[in-house]
């Protein structure tokens, strides 16, 4: 009997397989090496002789491992390690075993874990934000070895071949509304990404290593995630930011493909991590048109790793996969927006939403929550309309009389924990689904009685950036703070006083080709042009290097806290590219990343009451975790000078026809001798009656009178001989035949 | 080439020569017969130029991206009852209450947030264009004139942005609709409607790739002043000027507070500036009551400052939409006194009938075209090269071409003021799927507008000329300079007759040096024309004038100065042979310098230029000499001549083109001032040129005529 384990094609462009690998993930782990893409396993099972091929050895292992249960009656008579190891695997397989290895408590705390949670939060414009979050823990051990029950090997590979200690990549389409949407709670601060691509890791490697490493990174992740991650490759794409974009020790690369545009072929392989994929649980609520059709769509994948263990043992790994969808609830009122309706949010239901329900919880979850958070805004104002007594919050949501309704009775009800009195703190509904099956799926609907309005918590300030200046030579970047808070300047959670100040980090990646002039940074605060010094605490600038490295700015603004807007400008040059530098569709502009903008003194947390449901939730745990507010800015787009590409024909005429003249003119100067020349024509001068006229043609044409016979056509005879005539006569004839007889 | 000739016939000069080459013998011969030459090449020209309607080509589409009228319009009834409802709404305000022209601002914020875009108000202040010498061809500055003014003077614009829902917002496309927020004008509340009905369809498309910005232009200081203020803020926005803070202080004394809308669930409005990306391109939308018409008429306007022009794809994409879709007559602006001129028709008819021989000849020789069409083709083209040598923007479009933006303004003018409803709906409906298929031919470009022409003259809205074949006209008529300029050179400079005599010898050695004269004369000239293009920035500063008395001002000025010149630089020397030969070679060439420079810098102006400079030049010659052997053919050039400076004085120029299309009746001397104050007041490069090349030349052209030799 012949198992035959040919390995795939190498995954070093990105490449859309319907189906992902399992078996030889491996492959992922080297895509720079070359040569064993065309090498072919084959090692043989039969009677009992086994014969691995040396180098190969340990993939043998895997793969025997994988199929032990099958062959386990041929390899009875194999040595005996293996046997025994292939027993015990079998009895830790049976199907029971696999049943339940998801669920509960199998055998220590040294388990494999996996949690899914959906968060859905009404916006207060209309559109509902769905925020899915897939949690898979693998302990550190050593029992299992390489392998793994629920945890996808193909990121564990990844950290252990990377040594990558945290990462996080994202996929976004569309922009995340900073206004409208709340720019201060754990989902704006965490999920908001910018358009396109958005990578960064931490390396655990020396630091003349990590360049590598990070570029091996980049190729596996193209290949995993079929998109253009391999383009960050280059060392003027990415860069490494020291302190302002984020606090971790280590070593950190980061680098944005704003361009990147995302699609189900990104979906899918992100799907394909999670033990259930698509097929079970709240994941099966993706129905591909509905969440592509949304307003925003940001995928994202964020790993941290205690990667600093000893080589035999195999690093403990937490994966968090996350996506946010807003979406628009199509109600049927949506047509007469003008009409009193107009105020109500529309009322939804998950069906309403993705179109699909949730039959049930993913079998090898441990916990399967959907939470429905709502501000608390909304109770304080139906408070006052409606005068409501003093319910609890719990009984108000789902007890007739309050402002909403919903179709399910939550299974727990969480409060935000109230320190200080703003807004923005809100309230979780939970649901478990387990609850439900296919008879009867988990389908939670919400629907307004009254119009409702209230407004997410904004960041301290809202940052914008666009481009000042036109034409095709400079201009300049403006990052733009406006105080959210204008109106009511008590709140947030500083207390306002003299002397107070407002910490905000800017990081901003600029491409070799915007010059950047750093020294033109100016400053103005409340419309006055202010001494840099006076509010940049801290700088660092690395110079962008042509074509090399890409021009980096991290800076620590300290304003005061009653600013009501502030302003940075830098100006640039725009560079020239060489031909072949230029992307695709380069007529369009190019694109500088967005700039991340975070604020170190003020943190989103939820203060959630302490819960024994809260700890066992990685998404509330996440969501109290201590992380300072982030925004990211737009995407900018600056037209820069483009040949016409659609002319490369005219310029190698024109080259060509300078080349020739040029050349012409030379060779001539060079080997011509004229006093040769001369004294050759006079001695064969008689001449034909035709070459007479034509010298005197010539004559009459310079404007001279016809000289004597003797000298004339010393100057006219190499310019138009005899032969000459006949040819250009010839041609002429020939270019009217064909012009009479081809028509 | 001109200097390379000149050494060339110096060199050919001593006896024995070696032989020169083809290329130096060939312009040793058009030189020589620089007078054959350049009759050729002046008739050719002017016939070239004759002949460009007929040479025009059909426009066509030339990005593929574009895909204009591929999608069917998804505009609907309803988008356009609420637009109507929108126009009554503006409408049925009191026009004479003090702050109608708030409420109405008020009201439009109101409909557009409640289509949940984001709205912004944008306060200007308007400020005249004013002269400043030194800003000529310098980038819209912002600093200029932005302090200082009376609150009466700003006005207040609405913007809404939709944010395209699943785009990165790296691009923006910008609907202008002018709109006089204190009159009440039906035509206007027409537009504002059309342009509701496309961006109510807009915010709600899921197709956008680009946002999408609506100015409604606050038009009570003029269409142009408010959309350029709004273009400076947005691209060269003032952080610490105190600007903003005069129009807040403004508002506010005034009790106007537009920034609060008192229901809290709406998104807020905000006095802030809003952006979008970088602008993709721009449509201005207006509608017009014209009187008279058979149909609806769409009326296209495209150039702006200076002569430049959108790229042809916009024009293309609009006029292919409202032909072929909506069924509305494109017009571009023509002169219709052209339409009168018997003789063009008399051309036409000749040139039809050449055309129609040579199709005779050979079926592939198409080059006929109907009499009615080359006159209608003329006309437009008039109007298209005037309109660009004037450099001045023909509408609101113009601010945006300034700041590299393609842009036009599309005039849409109803055949009746309609009553009856369903007529108007329906006229609505038109014109917004029109608007609707551009924007979405625009946004589904994927990179900026650059396949298609940017330099073109229109010979109807389907019919171009592209650079390739209008230089040619150009060309042919400013070749002959240069040859001329040579010939004179060699005949003013040929060794005398009695050149053998050895004491001669010293005298050639300082030959070349006997232009010099005669270039200290051109340029001081030169020299006075800087100096009267630069008097009316101080004249305009004398209060209380009319335009008359300025112009009589700068016209004594103007003359003195020139009397002063030439006093002071007046040679005492007699005059010798020759004199007058090197001045008009050197005008020549002056001419020849400034008409290709000009022609770079707005072709229309050099065109027409060289139509007037190049037979003044060419022609001019010593009356004295002529009168001396009075002939038929002297007499003759006599009386060209003196025609040719008397048109081509400017002054006088203005006033003939003037009578020509409005008749002589009023004639005012101020119009003149007025004329070119609106000229510097655009930054238009003519008033340079007019005061910097024709100006002069015209002087030195006088000078030769009245040269004592």
């Amino acid at each position: 009997m012949t198992i035959q384990i040919r390995k795939g094609k190498r995954a070093t462009e990105p490449q859309c397989l319907g189906s992902q690998r399992s078996l030889n993930s491996e492959d992922l782990l080297f895509p720079n090496q070359t040569g064993d893409s065309k090498a072919a396993v084959y090692f043989q099972l039969s009677n009992g002789r086994f014969r691995p091929p040396p180098a190969h050895r340990l993939i043998a292992h895997h793969i025997v491992d994988t199929i032990a249960p099958i062959f386990f009656r041929v390899s009875r008579t194999m040595w005996l390690p293996l046997r025994l190891t292939l027993l015990l695997l079998f009895l830790l397989l049976s199907p029971r075993a696999l049943l339940r290895s998801g669920s509960a408590a199998v055998v220590s705390g040294e388990e494999e874990e996996f949690h899914e949670e959906l968060l859905l939060k009404p916006l207060p414009d209309r559109k509902v934000l769905a925020h899915f979050h897939f949690h898979s823990i693998a302990p550190p051990s050593k029992s299992n070895g390489r392998h793994h029950h629920l945890f996808p090997k193909a990121i564990s590979q990844l950290v252990q071949k990377f040594r990558v200690k945290e990462m996080e990549l994202s996929f976004t389409q569309g922009r995340w509304n900073y206004e409208r949407w709340g720019g201060f709670d754990p989902i704006s601060s965490n999920n908001a990404k910018p358009p396109g691509v958005e990578l960064w890791a931490v390396f655990d490697v020396p630091e003349d290593q990590v360049d590598a490493y990070w570029k091996n990174l980049t190729n596996s992740l193209s290949g995993l995630f079929c998109a253009s991650i391999n383009f960050l490759e280059s060392s003027t794409m990415y860069s490494a930011p020291k302190w302002s974009f984020r606090i971790t020790p280590g070593r950190l690369r980061y680098g944005t493909l704003p361009r990147e545009a995302v699609c189900t072929e990104n979906l899918t392989p992100w799907l394909k991590l999670l033990p259930c994929r698509d097929k079970a649980g709240l994941a099966a609520l993706l129905d591909r048109p509905s969440i592509y059709k949304g307003f925003y769509h940001s995928q994202r994948l964020y790993l941290t790793s205690n990667a600093s263990v000893p080589a035999e043992t195999v690093s403990g790994i937490s994966l968090e996969q996350t996506l946010t969808v807003v979406l628009q609830p199509n109600s049927p009122s949506s047509s007469s927006i003008h009409s009193g309706e107009s105020n109500f949010q529309p009322s939804w239901s998950l069906s309403s939403i993705f179109g699909r329900k949730i039959s049930g919880k993913c079998v090898l979850a441990q916990s399967s929550i959907v939470y429905l958070q709502l501000e608390k805004s909304i109770f304080s104002e139906q408070k006052d309309n409606m005068d409501n007594g003093p319910n609890s919050l719990a009984s108000e949501g789902f007890a007739g009389g309050s402002g909403f309704e919903m179709s399910l009775d939550p299974d727990i009800v969480i409060e935000e924990e109230n320190q200080s009195q703003h807004k923005g703190s809100s309230v979780l509904y939970g649901f478990w689904v387990e609850k439900y099956n296919e008879s009867q799926p988990f389908d939670l609907g919400l629907k307004w009685k009254y119009p409702v309005f209230w407004s997410s918590r904004q960041a301290p300030l809202h940052a914008s950036r666009f481009l000042m200046g036109s034409g095709n030579e400079r201009g300049a970047i403006a990052i733009l703070f406006k105080s959210a808070n204008s109106a009511d300047s008590s709140s947030g959670s500083r207390h306002v006083s003299d002397g107070c100040e407002l910490q905000v980090d800017v990081f901003q990646v600029v491409p070799w080709y915007i010059k950047v002039y750093y020294h033109s940074l100016q400053i103005f605060v409340d419309d006055e042009a202010k001494p840099i010094g006076d509010f940049v605490h801290k700088i660092q600038v690395s110079p962008s290097k042509d074509k090399t490295s890409p021009g980096m700015m991290e800076m620590l603004l300290k304003l005061p806290c009653d600013v009501r807007s502030a302003a940075l400008t830098l100006e640039f040059d725009k560079g020239f590219l060489h031909i072949d530098e230029y992307p695709p569709d380069a007529n369009q502009g190019y694109d500088i990343p967005s700039a991340v903008i975070s604020f170190p003194s003020f943190h989103s947390v939820m203060h959630l009451l302490s819960n024994d449901s809260i700890r066992k939730s990685p998404l509330l745990s996440r969501f109290q975790e201590k992380n300072r507010v982030q925004s990211y800015t737009e995407v900018l787009l600056v037209p820069l000078t483009t040949p016409d590409f659609s002319m490369p024909y005219n310029v190698i005429t024109i080259t060509c026809t300078v080349f020739a003249l040029f050349f012409g003119s030379l060779l001539n100067v060079l080997r011509r001798r004229v006093g040769e020349e001369e004294r050759y024509l006079k001695a064969g001068k008689k001449k034909g009656w035709l070459r007479v006229l034509l010298s005197r043609l010539l004559a009459k044409l310079r404007g001279k009178p016809m000289e004597e016979p003797d000298q004339p056509s010393s100057e006219s005879a190499p310019l138009i001989g005899k032969k000459l005539v006949l040819k250009v006569i010839l041609v002429a004839v020939l270019a009217v035949a064909w012009q009479f007889y081809s028509t | 080439m001109a200097k390379v000739e000149k050494k060339e016939v110096a060199a050919a000069t001593p006896p024995w020569k070696p032989k020169p080459r083809p290329i130096v013998r060939l312009g040793i011969v058009l030189i020589s017969h620089s007078l054959l030459v350049s009759v050729v090449c002046c008739t050719a020209g002017i016939v070239a130029l004759f002949l460009l309607p007929m040479l025009a080509k059909n426009t066509y589409i030339s990005e593929n991206a574009l895909m204009p009228g591929s999608a069917s319009s998804m505009l609907s009834n309803h988008d356009i009852s609420e637009a109507e409802r929108l126009a009554k709404d503006l409408t049925s305000l009191n026009s004479g209450a003090a702050d109608a022209g708030i409420e109405r601002r008020r009201v439009l914020a109101k409909y557009l947030s409640d289509l949940g875009v984001e709205v912004g108000y944008h306060k200007f202040q308007s400020h005249q264009n004013q002269f400043h010498p030194l800003h000529f061809f310098s980038s819209p500055d912002s600093g200029l004139s932005r302090e200082n003014g009376s609150c009466s003077s700003y006005g207040i614009n609405v913007v809404g942005i939709i944010r395209a829902p699943q785009a990165d917002g790296k691009e923006a496309i910008v609907l202008v609709t002018p709109f006089n927020f204190r009159k009440n004008s039906s035509s206007e509340a027409l537009s504002i409607s059309i342009g509701y009905a496309v961006f109510s369809l807009l915010s709600r498309v899921s197709w956008l790739a680009k946002d999408i910005i609506w100015l409604v232009a606050d038009s009570q200081y003029g269409e142009y002043a408010s959309v350029a203020s709004w273009l400076r803020d947005y691209h060269i926005p003032v952080f610490s000027a105190s600007s903003s803070h005069n129009a807040d202080s403004c508002f506010e004394g005034n009790n106007i507070n537009l920034s609060r809308e008192e229901s809290p669930g709406r998104t807020e409005i905000s006095s802030g500036f809003r952006r979008a990306g970088t602008m993709a391109a721009a449509l201005v939308l207006k509608v017009t009551d014209v009187k008279g018409q058979l149909e609806d008429t769409l009326s296209v306007y495209a150039e702006a400052s200076n002569g430049q022009m959108p790229n042809l794809d916009l024009i293309n994409v609009v006029n292919y939409l409202a032909v072929h879709r909506q069924g509305l007559r494109v017009k571009v602006e023509k002169f219709l006194s052209v339409l009168t001129w018997e003789w063009i028709w008399v051309l036409g008819d000749t040139l039809n009938f050449i055309g129609k021989v040579a199709g005779s000849l050979n079926p592939e020789w198409k080059f006929g075209i109907s009499t009615p069409d080359y006159v209608e083709g003329t006309a437009t083209l008039a109007s298209s090269l005037y309109r660009q040598a004037l450099g001045i923007p023909t509408g609101p479009h113009g601010a945006f071409r300034d700041f590299q933006v393609d842009a036009i303004t599309l005039e849409i003018s109803p055949k009746v003021v309609y009553t009856n409803q369903g007529r108007r709906n329906e006229f609505i409906l038109r014109s917004a799927r029109l608007i609707e298929g551009v924007v979405r031919s625009v946004n589904n470009l994927l990179e900026k507008f650059h396949q298609s022409f940017f330099l073109y003259l229109l010979t109807s809205p389907a019919k171009f000329v592209s650079v390739g074949v209008y230089m040619i006209g150009f060309a042919l008529l400013v070749a002959p300079l240069p040859l001329v300029a040579a010939s004179l050179y060699v005949d003013a400079n040929k060794p005398e007759p009695s050149s053998q005599d050895p004491k001669q010898k010293l005298q050639i050695n300082f030959k070349p040096w006997k232009w010099l004269s005669a270039a200290k004369q051109v340029f001081t000239v030169h020299a006075w024309g800087v100096f009267v293009s630069l008097l009316p920035y101080f004249i305009s500063q004398i209060p209380n004038s009319t335009p008359a008395a300025h112009s009589i001002i700068w016209f004594s000025l103007s003359t003195f100065g020139l009397l002063v010149l030439y006093l002071i630089t007046k040679s005492p020397s007699k005059p010798q042979k020759g004199k007058w030969e090197n001045l008009k070679s050197l005008t020549i060439s002056a001419v020849f310098i400034g008409l290709l420079l000009m022609s770079v810098v707005n072709f229309a102006t050099a065109q027409i230029g060289a139509l007037v400079l190049v037979p003044a030049c060419l022609l001019a010659q010593p009356l004295k000499l002529d009168i001396r052997t009075a002939s038929l053919k002297t007499f003759l050039r006599i009386a060209t001549n003196v025609f040719i400076s008397f048109v081509a004085f400017p002054p006088a120029g203005f006033f003939i083109l003037k009578g020509v299309n409005e008749g002589f009746g009023n004639m005012d001397v101020g119009e003149f001032w007025t004329w070119l104050e609106s000229l510097w007041a655009w930054n238009s490069a003519t008033y340079i040129y007019i005061g910097m090349v024709h100006l002069p030349c015209w002087v030195l052209c006088l000078q030769i005529l009245l040269h004592s030799c």
